[in-house]
C-alpha cells in the first residue's frame, strides 16, 4: 500500500466517522441551535466522502445548497423562534420511541444484508473511471439528453415550493392580523 | 425523526434521512462507474430544498398563530 492510499484510507476514516457522530449530535443535542450546527458538521463531512467518490459536482451543490443556502434558512428560523425553538425531550420511552428506534436498527440489518448477499464480493472493486466522471461537463450533458424530464420536474417542483412559500407566509400574516383583532 | 416533537428537530433528522440515501446513491453511481445515480442525487437535493421551504414557512406560520410547536399537539388541519 502505498502512501496516497493510505492517505485517502486517513481522509475516509475522518469523514466517516464525523459524518456519523455529527449525525448522532444532531438527534442528541437539546438545543436546536447546537443541532443545526452538527448537521451542518455532517454535510461537509458528506461532501468530503462524496470527493473521495469522484463526485466532485455533487460534493460541490452540496457545500453550495445546502451548507449554504438551507443551512443559513435553518439558523434563521431558529434565530426568529428564540426561545420557543427548544425541544425538550418527550420524556421516558415511550412505545412510539421504542418502535422507532427498534425499525431504525431492522432496516440497518435489512440493507446491511441485502447488499452483503447481492454485491458481497464485488464491493471492495472499483471499476476505473477518468477524471471526466462526476465532474460539471458529465453532470450537465446527462442532465440535458438523458434526464431532461427529470430535470424539468426539478425546476418545477422549485417553483411550486417557492409559490407555496410564499403563500404560507402572506397567509399567516391574515391569520395573525385577526388573531391580533 | 420518530423520538422528537419539535418539527425543527423532524426536519433536520430528514435531511439527514434524504442525505442517507443521497450517500448510498453516489457510492452505487462510482461502484457501477456511471454517473446517473449522481443525478437522481442531485433531484433529490432539489426536493429537499422544497420541502425545507415549505416546513419551515409551517413552522413560522404556526409560531405566528402562537401555537405550540410540538407535533403531538398539531391534532387538527382546521385553521
Amino acid at each position: 500500500m502505498d502512501v496516497g492510499n493510505i492517505l485517502v484510507w486517513a481522509v475516509w476514516f475522518a469523514a466517516a466517522f464525523a459524518c456519523l457522530g455529527s449525525g448522532v449530535a444532531v438527534v442528541w443535542f437539546s438545543n436546536p441551535f447546537y443541532s443545526a450546527l452538527a448537521l451542518i458538521g455532517n454535510l461537509a463531512a458528506l461532501a468530503v466522502l462524496y470527493l473521495l467518490l469522484s463526485a466532485e459536482f455533487v460534493a460541490a451543490a452540496q457545500v453550495l445548497v445546502y451548507a449554504g443556502a438551507v443551512m443559513v434558512m435553518f439558523l434563521f428560523v431558529i434565530a426568529y423562534l428564540g426561545g420557543r425553538a427548544d425541544a425538550p425531550w418527550a420524556g421516558g420511552p415511550t412505545w412510539q420511541q421504542v418502535a422507532a428506534v427498534s425499525a431504525a436498527g431492522a432496516i440497518l440489518v435489512e440493507v446491511v444484508v441485502a447488499v452483503s448477499l447481492k454485491a458481497g464480493g464485488r464491493l471492495s472493486s472499483e471499476p476505473p473511471v477518468d477524471a471526466f466522471f462526476g465532474g460539471p461537463h458529465q453532470i450537465g450533458e446527462l442532465f440535458l439528453t438523458h434526464h431532461l424530464l427529470a430535470f424539468e420536474i426539478t425546476s418545477i417542483v422549485l417553483l411550486i415550493a417557492a409559490v407555496g412559500g410564499v403563500i404560507l407566509g402572506a397567509h399567516s400574516r391574515k391569520l395573525e392580523a385577526r388573531v391580533d383583532r | 425523526m420518530l423520538i422528537r416533537r419539535s418539527p425543527l428537530i423532524i426536519l433536520l433528522a430528514l435531511e439527514i434521512m434524504l442525505n442517507g440515501s443521497n450517500l448510498a446513491l453516489i457510492a452505487f453511481a462510482r461502484q457501477q462507474g456511471t454517473a446517473d445515480g449522481q443525478i437522481f442525487a442531485l433531484a433529490v437535493m432539489a426536493v429537499a430544498a422544497a420541502e425545507v421551504v415549505v416546513g419551515l414557512g409551517l413552522i413560522v406560520a404556526m409560531s405566528r398563530r402562537k401555537l405550540p410547536l410540538d407535533v403531538d399537539r398539531m391534532t387538527t388541519l382546521r385553521g
